[in-house]
């Protein structure tokens, strides 16, 4: 993102990849914000890490970083699952001069799998997801080659009648997550593997959000401030991952309390007891960091006012887009 | 509670370096790390396979890669494409000349007699697949004496460095159609060039195709399908050779020539441009011959001659490995059935064919699956249970006795 002396030593390259593969990337990232929703083949390089394991987020970060960046990696909602550690560690140490963070609002580049932050992404922000399967046609064609014709047509008629058929059979739309999404009223896209609670964070979204597959070698981006609107029927609206409890209680989050997030469910090894707790490892710690101040500082009444109060206040932020 | 969960992921990933190259070095004070020239030469066949799907011809480092991979190939050959990402693409050589192949082994199934003769080389073709307990404990001595010796009264003059090519036979013969030739301007590529199909049409693409640079968008040329089952996992495309083999397909291959030696690589001199040897790659090269067919225009027959002639499947990878040089020339030739009709098998799809080969995209991703899918699950369950209400409903509200 800026300018960087791209020689680090004799043996080691700022960001690993040569330049030449670095042009490529971000010629296939300008086609794609060009583009939106559209996938964009490249070459994709190998990386020294597993095909499957975050390459094509990890070709697109390491494309876009520069000195001076601040960069957060976050897989399953969490800054220490092992795969993010390994990624970070690996950028790290190839990209000398960048910082990290663990912390939404301080990173200018966040890359993840399967989650988008709970916190809301700002303009100057840039989210990277990591893609298994970018093309949301593969569910009903396996040939690459007619599912680019079918895109270029906009035609998604069966995907629709998938999704009627689902109804059909089950009551429901099957899909759980990788849910088919419409960018800019054409192209529909595999969102990645984000749960359907996420897939509301990408319309309008204020902050960049670029999609690398490296094995399916595929680049394509939501521009900031694009409709992205997941495929439903007038009479089916397309609904979120549900945490209400048998009395129709929205479950908390058993750590911090808080009860607008997606939840992460254990089973207690001591009790046997079904926990809940936040999938975003970030919010749920900040979260309880203010619920902490706020203690030391309030009386219990006015604790509690306090919370619900903030909490009122974040949902709508959060879910301003409607679904939720 | 699972590995998200559990702080310092890091130390972990340590721990699991560390014990994997551990179990390496366990075998005792007695044991000697193995050495670079020990794996090119007595695991020769493995350094084969790993140089070839590593698509990048580097022996120094492909043996490191099997030593640190602990002789798992898909590993090590992966350590080669990792470490081939960070270098640029500086030039390019002119095709190479496998007519002028230093042979060590070239075999016709097509004709008892070829010109030159056949020459069987080193081969495991007519072994008995017995044990041999004597190498068990081979001592240093016995381990020497097979080398010792080895060249007396053996007249090596009398053997020829090179061998003419049985194809080039074919082709005076009159048996096959010409070689094709360079036209101007083919890289760009085109549907309908594509559909009159490269086989009997004597027309080669000007600019191959570079896998590494381009990534594959169908239809793609014969040199990207080539090139991909060059540097192809070997069991993967032995698979799906061997589908076409059993039936699911009708190639019915002859070998018309299977060679292995060494092949000079030529640069342009950085200041005269002059061609110069720069060394030499081993590499295995194998064309089949299969029956003629219908021409595009109907008649049988090639368009230059205007009679039927045999059709040609071509592979070759780097290193010598004869299973997979005979089944890419088998899959060459059922993808160009596939290109020109459509596909009736799996094996003349160009898709199922090129997607599916690469050892190191098909392993990375069969890997991944151990990665924690916490929330992707969490989704599912969420799908699943609610589907599991609706339906609860549903079978109340009909209130039948069958569940």
């Amino acid at each position: 993102m800026k300018l960087q002396e791209n020689v680090v030593n004799k043996n080691e390259h700022f960001g690993f990849l040569d330049e030449y593969a670095k042009k490529e990337i971000r010629r296939a990232t300008l086609k794609a914000v060009a583009i939106p929703g559209y996938q964009v083949p490249y070459s994709s390089r190998e990386m020294p890490m597993g095909r499957g394991f975050g390459t094509g987020g990890l070709q697109l970060t390491l494309a876009l970083i520069g000195k001076g960046d601040t960069l957060k990696v976050i897989d399953q909602g969490s800054d220490d699952s092992v795969n993010a550690v390994n990624l970070r560690t690996f950028i790290e140490l190839t990209c000398p001069g960048i910082d990290t963070t663990s912390t939404t609002q301080s990173a200018d580049l966040i890359q993840s799998r399967h989650r988008i932050p709970e916190q809301p992404l700002r303009e100057d922000q840039l989210l990277v997801l990591q893609v298994p399967y970018p093309d949301p046609l593969v569910i009903v064609e396996a040939s690459e080659d007619k599912r680019k014709q079918s895109h270029g047509e906009a035609d998604y008629s069966r995907l629709l009648v998938k999704l009627y058929e689902d109804l059909v059979k089950f009551d429901e739309i099957t899909i759980s997550h990788r849910y088919p999404t419409r960018i800019n009223d054409h192209y529909v896209i595999d969102p990645s593997p984000i749960p359907r609670w996420d897939v509301s964070k990408l319309n309008q979204s204020p902050a960049l959000v670029l999609l690398g597959a490296g094995r399916e070698k595929k680049i394509y981006a939501v521009p900031p401030y694009t409709d992205a609107e997941p495929l439903a029927f007038e009479d089916v609206p397309f609904r979120v991952e549900n945490f209400d409890d048998d009395t129709g209680q929205r479950r908390p989050c058993a750590k911090c309390g808080a009860t607008h997030t997606f939840l992460d469910e254990y089973v207690d090894s001591v009790s046997g007891d079904k926990v809940y707790r936040c999938s975003d490892s970030d919010y749920c710690e900040q979260t309880l960091r203010q619920s902490v101040e706020r203690t030391l500082e309030l009386t219990p009444e006015q604790e509690k006012q306090q919370t619900a109060l903030t909490e009122s206040a974040t949902k709508e932020v959060i879910h301003g887009h409607g679904h939720g | 509670m699972g590995y998200v969960a559990i702080k310092g992921g890091g130390h972990a990933i340590e721990g699991t370096k560390a014990v994997f190259d551990y179990l390496r070095a366990r075998n005792g004070d007695d044991a000697s790390p193995l050495g670079r020239d020990v794996i090119e030469n007595q695991l020769r066949l493995l350094h084969a396979r790993v140089l070839s799907e590593g698509g990048v011809y580097h022996p120094k480092l492909a043996s490191l890669a099997i030593k640190q991979a602990q002789g798992d190939t898909l590993e090590a050959a992966f350590y080669l494409r990792a470490y081939r990402s960070t270098e640029p693409r500086l030039a390019e050589t002119a095709p190479l000349n496998t007519g002028a192949m230093r042979v060590t082994r070239r075999i016709s199934s097509a004709f008892k007699d070829i010109p030159g003769g056949q020459m069987l080389g080193a081969t495991t073709d007519y072994q008995l697949r017995l044990m041999k307990q004597e190498l068990l404990d081979e001592s240093p001595e016995q381990f020497k004496a097979v080398t010792q010796g080895w060249f007396e009264g053996l007249n090596i003059d009398s053997i020829p460095d090179t061998f003419p090519k049985v194809v080039d036979t074919l082709r005076e013969s009159g048996l096959l159609a010409d070689a094709p030739h360079h036209t101007q301007n083919s890289q760009d590529f085109k549907k309908s060039d594509h559909h009159r199909a490269q086989h009997s049409a004597p027309k080669a693409e000007q600019t191959p195709f570079d896998i590494t640079r381009q990534p594959l968008v169908f239809p793609v040329p014969r040199s990207a399908a080539l090139a991909t089952m060059s540097r192809a996992e070997q069991g993967s495309l032995l698979a799906i050779a061997y589908s076409n083999m059993r039936g699911y397909g009708d190639i019915h291959p002859t070998i018309a020539e299977l060679r292995v030696g060494y092949v000079p690589i030529y640069l342009p001199h950085p200041i005269t441009a002059k061609p110069m040897e720069i060394g030499e790659i081993e590499m295995t090269e194998c064309e089949v011959v299969a029956m003629y067919e219908e021409q595009e225009d109907g008649s049988g027959s090639s368009a230059a001659s205007n009679k039927p002639v045999f059709s040609l499947g071509y592979g070759a990878c780097f290193g010598h490995n004869e299973v997979k040089a005979i089944s890419m020339a088998i899959l060459d030739r059922a993808l160009q059935i596939g290109m020109r009709d459509g596909p009736k098998n799996p094996s003349e799809d160009p898709e199922f064919v090129l997607l599916h080969v690469d050892g190191v995209d098909s392993m990375g991703f069969c890997t991944h699956y151990k990665m924690p899918h916490y929330v992707t699950f969490q989704s599912d369950m969420d799908r699943l249970r609610a589907t599991q209400k609706k339906q609860a409903v549903k079978s109340d509200d009909t209130a039948e006795e069958t569940v």
